[in-house]
């Protein structure tokens, strides 16, 4: 007998448009100890499917149909009967750690609550049971978590506590909707193997919620594609990804960049860099109180960062959250001021022009941003907002010709001209970040920085914009420089990549050779980390791991987290050297993995003891 | 959190001196004095009568001896208008009074307020919902200076069940009265605000989960969803507070209640500088005071927001 069934499931939403079909007639089982991954893009209905399994639907959603668990008709079950079985026989994850758990409440309490409600453990019993669970998901300090409030966690921290309190009464399915979408990557490889674990360990039954065949690869037995509500295809992961039946599917499958495939090289002429960045630093005052007055304290996000960008060159910058990447793009721009180095533009220094000079010079430099609607102006058409460059740099075009000019470049990117008169609330997020590359390539710029550009995008939408900005790249000869937190998206897309790591460069190469033959540690386990979608290569690929979390940029000694030894000889301020490995390969000093891992287990008992 | 409230309190020092300062000069900037009447005093006796309060002094004199003598003595001068008292006395009198139904009324329109919100949040779009928020905008459209005349009317003239006005002490029937008239508007603005806001967080992620936890609602509400939901709440409670206090001189018109507002009011009429800004710096230390309390309680609310 199946663990889950479900047969039939239509799941409507009542809105001011009418009625909104997000899951129409749905079947499929889930057996005990199994992991079935659904998979599907935004607005595939993915989510709202076990919504309306559990009962969680929001106000307007009605579900119809049947979904059994062990056998027993839960759909529409009444709230009271509802809640002997959430989580208690299933136990749910969800994407956003942060907002996902209660702000005002102690993990301890909220982990707690959990087992008082449906084992009537309470008092030092219960914490003793927190505690063994946050064990388990292997937090650290354990101890000290209990009393924390989440906001005080890393997010790999928060989701392991959320998982953590989903097992607490050990369910028989675990359902996972997008665990993992706004970790970092190393944080991502982390969590999916704890899940897999837990499954190991207690039979735990999954049913993983994502739109990234990478992760179902890695995790998952069985894989059931959806498409507006539909499923378009299923079977076991290995036949579906070896032989995709359905076209969705084929695409979706194709649509993924790959840290492992075979990408043509572009010959890059390196006589003379367009732009040259050299010991760039900017650092931002965080305050901290201390007793009666305020301390202040130096964060430095960017911490002299060197390189040259070539004309037709694309330049990929990789690293974590809070790397300092975002700022490294604004400095170079001059959005902030640097307090450190220069950048040279042409071979004119950028930090010495005046303020008129500069606004000159932005018509050559560009920047697409991470969230297209947020970063449009929801007041305006996006005709008007892709013809502003045009008022300030082009002033004597007429109205006419400015009209041609926004007509000519949204037809360029792919965008229906007859959207003029939309406004982005209108749009979807890919076509916004069309209008965001259009308003950026207006006035034909030499440099465009695309920040995160294709981060907030679905995987389809995400190979197309990459796809606009290549055959952009070879119309106009623009150089990129191309951040990202994805790896895998920016050896797609760039000639040679920088790895940022708090502040500071530890690896640059082309990018073949920087994913083909990593050196460096951190480098290592970043693609180590890099789920790829083929089941059968993504299960032998071994990982390789670095303890401990994400370290915060204040802390001083973990810019030396890859060189142990200048640590431990007191070194405190020792600036690793970059050096040159192969012809433009270049690695900043570090010990041995060995050493690495030997020390961290160290200062992790110390920090946390 | 203590190094934080007494930085706050230490930069309350300043403030007050300033709020001193301005009010000092405006009052003497505006044409005429406390002893300028329809039939002029003779000149001599003007004299006499000015040298004795020390108007004759030049004025950064004058306002160099009032801010010593608060100081040194806490003293804030004799009443320029009321012979034989002080403005000591007069705050000593009218304060605890205005302090009393200010903080009545407070208590009110917080409580029933705040309870009107989340039955309306709970059982939005029912017939609860539509009737809290109706009694919300009604009590919004009834300030005070509406209210004490219809309770009069009504209570008094009509039922003969409360006194009219006076305060006895502070007995309750002769409580009832300013308390309503004084809260009901303030009651519906905090009515509105916690409705809003606790729908809000009713479709929070957090709330989600913990519905997947299989809570029961009634907890889900009281555990998870009050403390965030009452955050924007506080910030409005805060300013109230003073309002209340300040706000009363309608009250005490009204109602006879013999509170701090009417001095206040009749104070600056007829130019009685030393009450007039006696009573500016209690209300301004009051507002420094509340205005700590709401960000201390804001905390409590919000663990996220740490004191620097």
């Amino acid at each position: 007998m199946a663990l889950l069934s479900v047969k039939d499931l239509h799941v409507n939403f009542d809105t001011n448009d009418g009625v909104v079909n997000a899951v129409s007639g749905v079947s499929f089982d889930i057996a005990a100890g199994e992991c079935v991954g659904i998979v599907g893009e935004s607005g595939s209905g993915k989510s709202q499917l076990f919504m309306a399994a559990t009962g969680l639907l929001v106000g307007n959603g009605t579900a119809t149909g049947s979904v059994k668990l062990q056998g027993k008709e839960i759909l529409n079950l009444a709230v009271n009967d509802l809640n002997q079985l959430r989580g208690n026989d299933v136990g749910m994850i969800f994407q956003d750690p942060l907002t996902a758990l209660t702000p005002h409440m102690r993990v301890g309490r909220q982990m707690s609550e959990v087992i008082a409600l449906h084992r009537n453990v309470t008092g030092k019993k219960a914490r003793q049971v927190c505690l063994q669970w946050l064990e388990r998901v292997r937090i650290p300090d354990a101890d000290r978590r209990l009393n924390q409030y989440p906001h005080e966690l890393s997010g790999g921290m928060r989701q392991r506590v959320m998982i953590a309190m989903a097992m607490l009464c050990e369910p028989v399915l675990l359902i996972a909707d997008e665990p993992t979408t706004a970790l970092d990557v190393t944080v991502q490889a982390e969590v999916l193997e704890l899940m897999l674990e837990m499954r190991e360990a207690h039979g735990t039954a999954i049913a993983l919620i994502t739109h990234d065949m990478g992760v179902v690869a890695k995790m998952c037995d069985r894989v059931q594609v959806m498409r507006s509500g539909k499923f378009v295809e299923c079977g076991n992961v290995e036949t579906v990804f070896a032989q995709p039946q359905n076209d969705y599917t084929r695409r979706l499958l194709d649509a993924m960049p790959r840290i492992d495939s075979v990408v043509n090289r572009r010959k890059i002429s390196t006589t003379r860099p367009l732009l040259q960045a050299n010991d760039v630093r900017v650092s931002f005052q965080v305050a901290e109180a201390r007793g009666l007055f305020r301390r202040r304290q130096l964060l430095r996000a960017v911490d002299g960062v060197s390189f040259d960008l070539y004309e037709g060159e694309t330049l990929g910058i990789v690293g974590e959250s809070g790397c300092g990447k975002s700022t490294l793009a604004r400095a170079v721009l001059r959005l902030i001021e640097a307090d450190g180095g220069s950048v040279s533009w042409l071979g004119s220094n950028l930090g010495e022009l005046d303020r008129q000079s500069m606004i000159a010079a932005r018509k050559d430099l560009q920047i697409v941003f991470q969230d297209p609607l947020a970063s449009l102006d929801p007041r305006m058409t996006i005709a008007d907002s892709i013809a502003e460059p045009l008022r300030t740099f082009r002033p004597d075009l007429t109205r006419r010709e400015r009209r041609a000019e926004v007509q000519q470049m949204m037809q360029r990117v792919g965008l229906e001209p007859a959207m003029l008169n939309r406004y982005p609330h209108e749009l979807s997020g890919g076509q916004n970040q069309r209008v965001g590359i259009a308003r950026a390539m207006i006035n034909r710029p030499k440099l465009i920085i695309c920040d995160e550009a294709v981060s907030a995008l679905d995987v389809s939408i995400q190979a197309q914009i990459l796809t606009l900005l290549k055959a952009l790249q070879e119309e106009f000869g623009l150089s990129m420089l191309f951040i990202s937190h994805d790896l895998s998206v920016v050896r797609a897309i760039s000639d040679r990549v920088m790895v940022i790591y708090l502040g500071r460069v530890v690896e640059l190469a082309d990018s073949e050779s920087l994913c083909a033959n990593p050196v460096h540690p951190y480098t290592q386990a970043l693609i180590s980390s890099v789920p790829v979608p083929d089941p059968v290569a993504e299960r032998k690929r071994q990982r390789i791991r670095i303890p401990g979390e994400l370290p915060s940029p204040l802390d001083r000694s973990a810019r030396l987290r890859f060189l142990p030894s200048k640590l431990k000889a007191g070194e405190i301020n020792y600036v690793p050297v970059l050096a040159e490995v192969a012809t433009g390969h270049f690695v900043a000093e570090h010990d041995s993995l060995a050493e690495i891992l030997e020390n961290s287990a160290v200062t992790n008992v110390k920090t946390h003891g | 959190m203590l190094g934080y409230a007494l930085r706050r309190l230490l930069v309350a020092i300043p403030t007050l001196l300033l709020l001193v300062i301005a009010c000092f000069f405006l009052m003497h900037a505006a044409p005429g004095g406390p002893f300028t009447s329809e039939r002029p005093l003779p000149p001599e006796v003007l004299a006499n009568i000015e040298a004795r309060y020390g108007l004759d002094q030049p004025l950064w004199k004058q306002l160099w001896d009032y801010v010593s003598n608060i100081v040194l003595r806490f003293d804030f001068g004799p009443s320029f208008v009321f012979k034989d008292r002080d403005v000591n006395d007069i705050i000593a009198q009218g304060f605890p009074i205005s302090l009393t139904y200010g903080t009545l009324s407070f208590l009110v329109a917080t409580i029933a307020g705040v309870a009107l919100g989340i039955a309306a949040a709970i059982r939005h779009n029912t017939w609860v919902d539509y009737f809290a928020v109706s009694l919300g905008i009604a009590a919004q459209a009834l300030p005070n200076f509406i209210m004490g005349p219809i309770l009069i009317l009504t209570f008094t003239l009509w039922l003969g069940w409360l006194p009219g006005g006076g305060w006895n002490g502070g007995q309750w029937p002769y409580l009832i009265m300013p308390v309503i008239a004084l809260s009901t508007s303030y009651m519906g603005s905090i009515a509105r605000i916690t409705r809003s806001s606790m729908l809000e967080v009713m479709n929070s992620n957090f709330i989600r989960t913990a519905r997947a936890k299989g809570l029961p609602e009634r907890r889900i509400i009281y555990r998870h969803a009050l403390k965030p939901a009452l955050l924007p709440v506080i910030s409005y409670l805060g300013p109230v507070f003073v309002y209340v206090l300040t706000g009363s001189v309608f009250v005490d018109i009204y109602f006879s209640t013999g509170g701090l507002g009417k001095s206040y009011v009749s104070s600056a009429l007829t130019r009685d500088y030393a009450v007039l800004l006696g009573v500016t710096i209690l209300y301004g230390a009051l507002t420094v005071v509340v205005n700590l309390l709401t960000d201390l309680a804001y905390a409590w609310f919000d663990p996220k927001i740490r004191f620097q």
